[in-house]
């Protein structure tokens, strides 16, 4: 176990350095010259020298992807054009957003899937199951933003049952200020008893956090149906049927539990997953995550802060995926041999 | 829910073709006077600010994501299947590398890959074709790897070795062929992603650019028109659900039929 932890954390640190040399080549790729970009149009050709020398530019890209690695290390991820503030720091605030929206989203789609995922594979090829299936296939086919648009306009603009956007009531800030411990509002707001903010910020995450929820729901219904009926049909649930247990039981007491390895990996696929596929209904929801900071960098074309937002998705990807692994070597020592 | 599947899709791709006999008007015929119409019998689906007929577009725009759904399928696909069958044929150290490599575009989110790749690219059709593709190959990479090294050591790839035949030769003419069915079923699957991931490159302004009629760029022009003229930004969204909704069916059917022990997850 401890051979494959040390392999599994190796390969996971090469990956992380394979992503920082892909970030470093496409920032190089943006076309214009991040000398005028720093010392604007009009400088004197000695003062973009002086910009050049200052960013190593005139040094050989090996040596200069060497200092952004340092630099990144060091937790100089460089600043952002548009918010003029350190990226670390736009991200540091950003991503807890992010993670609250998420977090919701994800606790929503396991209560919906996972019931749903059993109560298809209970009645399988009948009324209950064909429903679910159709639901799950439809829950995964919607485009992200078109589904946060229509449910904005009809259950916020439209019916105002929920509020239109952003994190919570904005002059909350001044009747009730939070204290920020984790940067997570919905955490904090809980610790220091801030019940305004509390519901005010459960309230706001509903819409956002029901569209972000659709694909995750989709995915966890099919892959536990899928893994419940190949379940039922082994030895186990074989002998228990013939013992006279009922289908249900037999379902929820001893197929479930074996089902469940599988489905445990894809919620933490699906975890980083979510967090791109949240970034369009921040945008569209005003919510103060990483998405709504992507999508204005990209707007702005702000590489530094793209390329920060690029990086830490894929560092959270590949923790994820280093997790599930993690925790099927430790359930199912078989994985250790891959 | 296979024949459900194969009959709406080859619905959308008749229509999708069909489009210039089918559309009432040309897709870019601009008329001012008939801006943000309502969906009445002479427009089905209401006309966009520009007076442009939203029946006429959707179907245009059909043609738009269908075509990239198989630059992008065909073009990853490609890449992906002969990176594969090598890794997985030679094996050692040869594969190493490779399934390194494939590891380091696995851990880009797809999306996100392809919106730093059409930031620096200029936004057209083939930029989010070339953007996709270029997050898309590895899962077939890693797909046909594992096929093609299981399928490698059966015994009529060992007699083939032992008659002498090269080793280009075996994976083409042994390894490959038997080894395309998953392929073919991930590819299925995969063509509803992709289309809803196009939309979004385009939604996000980084993809096809007006008059060209594409779902995703048609729902973000309509959308600060969304609570006073619906239908500018719902038949395109429908169109873009009934499209991955039609290939998400087909896929899964494929895969019950064809190869029922497998599930990838993305």
């Amino acid at each position: 176990m401890v051979g494959y932890l040390i392999r599994r954390l190796g390969q996971a640190l090469l990956v992380v350095a394979g992503v920082v040399t892909l970030t470093f080549v496409i920032m190089r790729l943006v076309p214009g010259d991040p000398a005028v970009a720093y010392a604007g149009p009009k400088a004197t050709p000695e003062q973009l020298a002086a910009a050049r020398e200052r960013f190593g530019l005139d040094d050989p890209l090996a040596v200069q992807l060497v200092a952004y690695l340092r630099d990144l290390l060091t937790g100089d991820w460089g600043t952002s054009l548009h918010s003029r503030q350190p990226v670390l720091d736009d991200l540091a605030l950003a991503f807890p957003a992010s993670l609250e929206l998420v977090g919701t989203a994800l606790v929503i789609a396991v209560a919906v899937g996972l019931p749903v995922g059993v109560l298809a594979a209970r009645f399988k090829t009948r009324f209950p199951d064909f429903v679910v299936r159709v639901g799950s296939m439809l829950a995964v086919s919607f485009p992200v933003f078109w589904l946060a648009l229509a449910v904005q306009t009809i259950f916020a603009t439209g019916l105002g049952w929920f509020p239109v956007a952003g994190e919570y009531d904005g002059d909350l800030d001044t009747a009730s200020p939070l204290t920020l411990w984790t940067n997570i509002t919905v955490v904090d707001a809980l610790i220091t008893g801030n019940w305004p903010i509390l519901t005010s910020t459960l309230w706001h995450l509903v819409l956002p956090a029901l569209v972000v929820a659709a694909y995750p729901a989709g995915v966890i219904a099919q892959l536990t149906r899928a893994a419940l009926i190949e379940e039922s049909t082994q030895d186990h649930a074989r002998l228990a049927r013939a013992l006279g247990f009922r289908e249900s039981t037999i379902l929820t007491r001893f197929s479930l539990r074996a089902a469940l390895n599988p489905v445990l990996a894809l919620i933490a696929l699906v975890f980083a997953y979510s967090i791109v596929n949240g970034f369009l209904v921040e945008a569209i929801f005003n919510w103060p995550g990483l998405g709504r900071y992507a999508t204005t960098s990209i707007r702005s074309h702000d590489t530094p802060a793209i390329a920060g937002v690029t990086l830490l998705v894929a560092v959270v990807y590949v923790l994820a995926n280093l997790v599930v692994d993690l925790l099927q070597g430790v359930v199912d020592p078989r994985a250790r041999a891959r | 829910m296979r024949r459900l599947g194969a009959f709406l899709l080859a619905l959308i791709v008749l229509a999708s073709l069909a489009a210039p006999w089918l559309a009432p008007y040309p897709e870019d015929a601009v008329d001012p006077l008939s801006s943000l119409l309502p969906p009445s019998p002479e427009h089905w689906f209401g006309t966009d600010q520009a007076g442009r007929d939203i029946f006429s577009r959707v179907l245009y725009g059909g043609q738009t994501s269908l075509l990239i759904a198989i630059a992008v399928l065909g073009s990853s696909a490609l890449v992906g299947v002969a990176l594969g069958m090598t890794a997985g044929y030679a094996g050692g150290w040869l594969r190493d590398v490779i399934m390194r490599v494939t590891d380091i575009f696995l851990a880009f989110p797809a999306l996100l890959l392809s919106v730093a790749l059409a930031v620096v690219l200029d936004p057209t059709v083939t930029t989010v074709i070339v953007a996709i593709a270029a997050t898309w190959w590895p899962w077939y990479a890693r797909l046909s790897m594992s096929v093609a090294a299981s399928v490698s050591t059966r015994p009529y790839v060992d007699a083939a070795r032992c008659l002498g035949v090269p080793a280009p030769l075996i994976v083409v003419r042994h390894v490959l062929p038997n080894s395309l069915t998953p392929v073919l079923v991930q590819l299925s699957l995969d063509a509803g992603g992709v289309i809803l991931t196009a939309a979004a490159l385009s939604y996000l302004g980084l993809g096809a650019q007006d008059p060209i009629a594409e779902w995703g760029l048609m729902v973000e022009q309509g959308q600060s028109l969304i609570s006073t003229n619906w239908w500018v930004v719902t038949f395109p969204g429908l169109a873009i659900v009934l499209t991955a909704f039609a290939f998400n069916v087909l896929g899964e059917g494929l895969r019950n039929a064809l190869d029922p022990r497998r599930t990838v997850i993305k």
